[in-house]
């Protein structure tokens, strides 16, 4: 028993990036246990996304069935429980999106097995001990899962997407019967936005309550992000008011980001925001109190009215 | 109805955590302790299905003696009983399999957990809870309305139920997703489903009054040897210090000449 399984998430087909830095993990993973990368795919008609991830793994599980065309963690969980039996997996691996998330945990209380949330890497060359952040990013925790069966969620911002091995995995479909299962699926509300993905954009341009109006965002935000190609974000503050959807609210409960370029306008940095985006690798805080604690993170402060200076930075972009 | 809240108590998320000069614990002395927010909204939202549906809102804590604060607040907002479980620092699975002993002899139709505590940040029990029972699970509860709107000044609960079935709406990654969940269920709570009420002073008055019942954890038999084990703690690696910019044309100037990120 030493192989390690991803769980790959995939969307209208298409298999997420996100499932490839899980894939960088469980390399790592695999190497210290001595097994080889296999992979779990869940979904309806997702043999495109099985193929694709062979190119990956040594070995591709395939459950395909009409029962789980939505991404249910009753069911999911069911499925991937079962996977890694087949497989003799002796780690369990996704990376911490909203549906890994989800169902990571429910699959580790089926498997017995402990598990370690969002972590983001192994604590040293050897061994299996892992680094993970807590109270809000503020420490940083070194962990061991004692049991023999270990579930990893891994947050994506902290490994590289993986490359394809030059090899094709085997891929074979994976006999689980889900049975009965109280969870229905009702719909999905999707936001559609032009933009790169916030968790996957190489510019976020976030905004926070100094705008002081949701018209605002779309006065001064949008604008700069259009000129950047930038993904848009928010603090909770605005999130909550209702100016932006939910699913853009980066921070410590919301969405982790790690992009080439942060420019945070209006934020005042409270450490559940800061936990979602200081492993930005240049952060600008555009803020007209100088005190506010969003200047301990950036590498260039500008201590000014947000009204009068973000229209002038759009246009000099 | 009959629902069971959950609700940890954490150290203040205002403030930062020294960790030991060994680096082998957190050092919590002198530290403010409040309920986890994410279970505030647990509370809110069982009081708001208990207004329209009746029955009870069973309010559990396991942890440090001092927890009966935050269950004693809990039933301040209007809560009818609570129950402590007297325990050290559990690992979430331990959490869960205590959990799932009171599930079994309450017999709730419903569990409603925060998503996550401020503290450790795991985002596991309630999953693992729905997990060991098998039942269905909703995370991330959330509401179609904003915090701003009618609905939530009437205090009308974001879990819809109806049929023996409970409809949840869920933040996830790109939208609000909808599920059914065959109660008995498992939902975890989301920011963004309610704003909690702050507790009355006559809520206060009451709530001296209501029963809490303190059990030690050895008393359920689990087995509480963690399967996480926080072995070393430390500081994240600090950002270098950066500096402040005079003007939009300095800050454009660095963001191309020096950090070459435009
Ligand atoms: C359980 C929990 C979880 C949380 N999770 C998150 C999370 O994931 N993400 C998150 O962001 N927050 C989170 N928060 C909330 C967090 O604590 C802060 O309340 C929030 O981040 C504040 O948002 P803000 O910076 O937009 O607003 P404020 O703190 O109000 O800051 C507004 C800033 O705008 C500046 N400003 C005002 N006018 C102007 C102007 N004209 N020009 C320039 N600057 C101006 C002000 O100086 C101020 O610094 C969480 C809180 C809790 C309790």
């Amino acid at each position: 028993m030493s192989n390690v399984l991803v769980v790959a998430e995939v969307f209208e087909g298409a298999l997420k990036k996100a499932t490839l830095t899980a894939v960088t993990f469980a390399r790592d993973a695999a190497q210290r246990t001595g097994g080889q990368v296999h992979a779990v795919v869940i979904g309806q008609n997702v043999g495109a996304a099985a193929e694709e991830l062979a190119g990956y793994v040594a070995a591709v599980h395939v459950a395909d069935q009409a029962a789980l065309a939505q991404p249910t963690a009753e069911a999911y969980a069911k499925v991937i429980a079962a996977a890694a039996k087949a497989c003799s997996a002796a780690v369990v691996t996704a990376a911490a999106t909203a549906q890994g998330k989800d169902v990571l945990p429910r699959t580790a209380a089926l498997l017995g097995a402990g598990m370690a949330s969002d972590v983001l890497g192994f604590a040293g060359p050897e061994g299996f001990q892992l680094r993970r952040p807590i109270q809000a990013g503020n420490v940083i925790a070194t962990v061991e899962v004692t049991t023999a069966v270990k579930v990893v969620s891994t947050r994506p911002t902290e490994f590289e997407a993986a490359k394809a091995t030059g090899s094709k995995g085997t891929v074979a479909p994976l006999a689980v019967d889900v049975g009965a299962v109280g969870t229905s699926y009702v719909k999905f509300a999707k936001v559609t936005s032009e933009r790169p993905e916030l968790t996957d954009a190489r510019v976020v341009v976030s905004g926070g309550r100094g705008l002081k109006e949701a018209v605002n965002f779309g006065k001064l935000i949008e604008p700069l992000a259009d000129k950047l190609k930038a993904a848009i974000g928010a603090s909770r503050a605005v999130v909550d008011a209702g100016w932006v959807p939910n699913d853009m609210q980066v921070g410590q409960t919301g969405k982790v980001v790690a992009p080439d370029l942060y420019i945070a306008v209006g934020i005042s940095g409270a450490i559940q925001h800061v936990a979602g985006m200081k492993g930005s690798k240049t952060i600008v805080a555009i803020n007209k109190d100088a005190e506010a604690p969003i200047f301990q993170v950036a590498d260039y402060g500008l201590v000014a009215d947000l009204f009068k200076v973000v229209p002038e930075l759009t246009e000099k972009l | 109805m009959k629902i069971l809240v959950t609700v940890k108590r954490v150290t203040d998320y205002e403030r930062k955590v020294k960790i030991s000069p060994d680096g082998l614990s957190l050092v919590t002395e002198g530290m403010n302790f409040v309920p986890n927010p994410f279970d505030e909204i647990a509370v809110e939202e069982a009081l708001r299905l208990q207004k329209a549906h009746g029955g009870e809102v069973v309010v559990i804590s396991i942890g440090h003696k001092d927890a009966s604060k935050e269950i004693r607040q809990a039933l301040a907002m209007g809560a009818d009983r609570g129950i402590h479980v007297i325990a050290e620092e559990l690992d979430p699975d331990a959490v869960a399999r205590l959990l799932m002993k009171i599930v079994e002899e309450e017999k709730p139709e419903l569990v409603i957990m925060g998503k996550q505590a401020t503290d450790d940040d795991a985002n596991q029990a309630g999953q693992l809870l729905a997990g060991y029972l098998g039942w269905p699970q909703a995370t991330f509860a959330s509401k179609v309305e904003g915090l701003d709107s009618e609905a939530e000044k009437a205090q009308t609960p974001g879990v819809v139920i109806a049929g023996g079935e409970a409809t949840v709406i869920r933040e996830i990654d790109g939208g609000l997703e909808t599920l059914k969940l065959k109660l008995p269920a498992i939902v975890t709570t989301d920011l963004r489903l309610n704003h909690p009420r702050f507790a009355s002073l006559p809520g206060i008055m009451k709530a001296k009054k209501k029963p809490i019942k303190e059990v030690p954890v050895a008393s359920f038999g689990v087995d509480i040897t963690p399967k996480v084990r926080n072995v070393k703690y430390a500081e994240p690696p600090a950002r270098k210090a950066g500096v402040k910019v005079a003007d939009v044309a300095e800050l454009v100037n660095k963001l191309k000449t020096e950090a070459k990120v435009i």
